[in-house]
């Protein structure tokens, strides 16, 4: 067995094979999540019943299964919906879908809520002065329903960015893996491994929820838009 | 011979059992003022939203320069670009600065660019003397400077007619007279207006015809002189005595 390393070495180990991956997993799941959840939340807002129904259910349903369920499913169960990959990048790709499908469901949530929080009078304002009521929804209401989402958003977040060690199962080197693989190479550093490896979840999730929070809620309070 | 801005021809509406239109109908010629007034709850808001069909009446017909606005094909967002809407709580676009408040529309619905939509846009915030605010947000100014963006935004699409919803009736007494200021400059240069106020001295000074509207139709109309001084009814006497003592009169209250 080789010399124990020390812990900067182990934290930046971590730091350069781990934390990339998660990061990439992290945007991409929300940012499916975000197209995919904003089309939930529309559909919820101005659909007619049927499809505000369909929005709806998924979300309930959704909500209801265990993500580890999720990547499962896709990942072993139904692999052949990414045919066409290796299969190291089916799972990542089955992990990312659960990831995505999961986060759409509380996004669309998130800004269901934004959109309803927009005042009324702006989409009458816009209506009045000729616009059509995607070019309303476009322009005027959803510049706003952002704005008031990012709040919330940065929480869901914080949340995905932490659902991605389940990636660490399926032979993904993400930040859990790697710690992981540190940890049973030197089981005698177990703790202090997996002690970094929380700090630097810890780093990467606090610091961005509250500065986009903070100055969002101050940046809503200028502007007179919710955030009170 | 003309034809009028805008015909309304019986116009109903009732929100379920509540019939709050019933069969209203006048014409508005060209740079005529129109002052609609009357007790809350008697369908002078509803009659404006009817107008621009954002609540389309139940029966009646609506004519924009002898266009029928109430016949299905018509391209309701192109009609609407040509009626313009000032509203109580003046609903100006919280995103975004006055300039482009007046602005997006231009940009957007009449396909300028944007050079030509600012343009436009500063000339209109000129017109309500905002243009030295119009790098601001609606939440950085006071009611009555966002009330004069929003007639700005109004007057920048050119419409035939504009038309006021009680546009003071949200301002504090000392900054309606700017915004009422504003709308006599308008008026007096040409511009269609139907206003719904009780802005009586509003009234007196530039309205061609005043309509009282009560119980959801037309009980009495004339002009300011035929109201202020032999009003016909004994509801509109009692009306306007209640504005009178309302905006002041109140020696007439102790006197009682």
């Amino acid at each position: 067995m080789s010399e124990l390393p020390d812990l900067p070495s182990i934290f930046f180990y971590i730091l350069v094979t781990g934390l990339p991956t998660t990061l990439i997993l992290t945007v991409l799941a929300l940012g499916f999540g975000f197209l995919l959840g904003m089309v939930l939340a529309i559909m919820r807002v101005y659909g007619e019943r049927e499809l505000a129904w369909i929005g709806s259910a998924y979300e309930k349903l959704m909500r209801g299964i265990p993500v580890l369920v999720l990547i499962f499913i896709f990942a072993y169960g139904i692999p052949e919906i990414f045919w066409y990959l290796d299969s190291l990048y089916r799972q990542v790709a089955s992990i990312i879908l659960a990831l995505s499908l999961r986060s759409a469901a509380y996004q669309s949530q998130i800004f269901r809520g934004a959109i309803l929080s927009v005042n009324p009078g702006q989409m009458l304002a816009a209506r009045a002065i000729g616009m059509k009521q995607i070019q309303a929804f476009r322009h005027i209401v959803l510049p706003q329903a952002i704005r008031l989402a990012v709040p919330a958003w940065t929480n869901e977040y914080s949340v995905v960015i932490k659902d991605t060690s389940f990636a660490y199962s399926f032979g993904v080197i993400e930040l859990t893996k790697a710690a992981y693989r540190v940890s049973v190479n030197f089981p005698i550093l177990w703790a202090p491994t997996m002690l970094i490896a929380a700090i630097l979840y810890f780093l990467v999730t606090y610091p961005v929820t509250r500065i986009f929070g903070k100055k969002q809620n101050k940046r809503l309070k200028e502007l007179g838009i919710g955030g009170k | 011979m003309n034809k009028p801005v805008l015909r309304v021809l019986d116009v109903w509406k009732s929100y379920g059992e509540l019939e709050v239109l019933k069969g209203i109908s006048f014409d508005v010629e060209e740079r005529e003022v129109k002052v609609i007034f009357g007790p809350s709850g008697s369908g002078k808001s509803t009659l404006l939203r009817c107008i621009n069909l954002l609540d389309p009446p139940d029966k009646g017909l609506i004519y924009l320069r002898g266009e029928n606005l109430t016949v299905p094909g018509v391209d309701l967002n192109m009609m609407r670009t040509r009626i313009g809407m000032v509203f109580q709580q003046f609903n100006l676009f919280s995103h975004l600065k006055a300039i482009d408040n007046v602005s997006i529309a231009l940009q957007r619905v009449k396909g300028f660019t944007k050079e030509e939509a600012r343009k436009k846009a500063y000339d209109a915030l000129e017109r309500v003397k905002m243009s030295n605010w119009a790098d601001h947000y609606p939440a950085q100014l006071s009611g009555g400077q966002q009330q004069r963006v929003g007639i700005a935004r109004a007057l920048a699409m050119e419409p035939d007619v504009v038309l006021f919803d009680e546009p003071t009736s949200a301002l504090d007494p000392e900054l309606i007279g700017e915004v009422l200021q504003v709308m006599l400059d308008i008026a007096k240069s040409g511009t269609t207006m139907i206003v719904v106020t009780h802005e009586m001295g509003f009234a007196r000074a530039v309205a061609s015809e005043m309509i009282f509207i009560d119980d959801g139709v037309i009980s009495e109309r004339g002009t300011p002189d035929h109201f202020f001084k032999s009003p016909e009814s004994e509801r509109v006497k009692n009306f306007l005595h209640k504005l009178d003592i309302l905006y002041g009169g109140y020696e007439k209250l102790l006197k009682e």
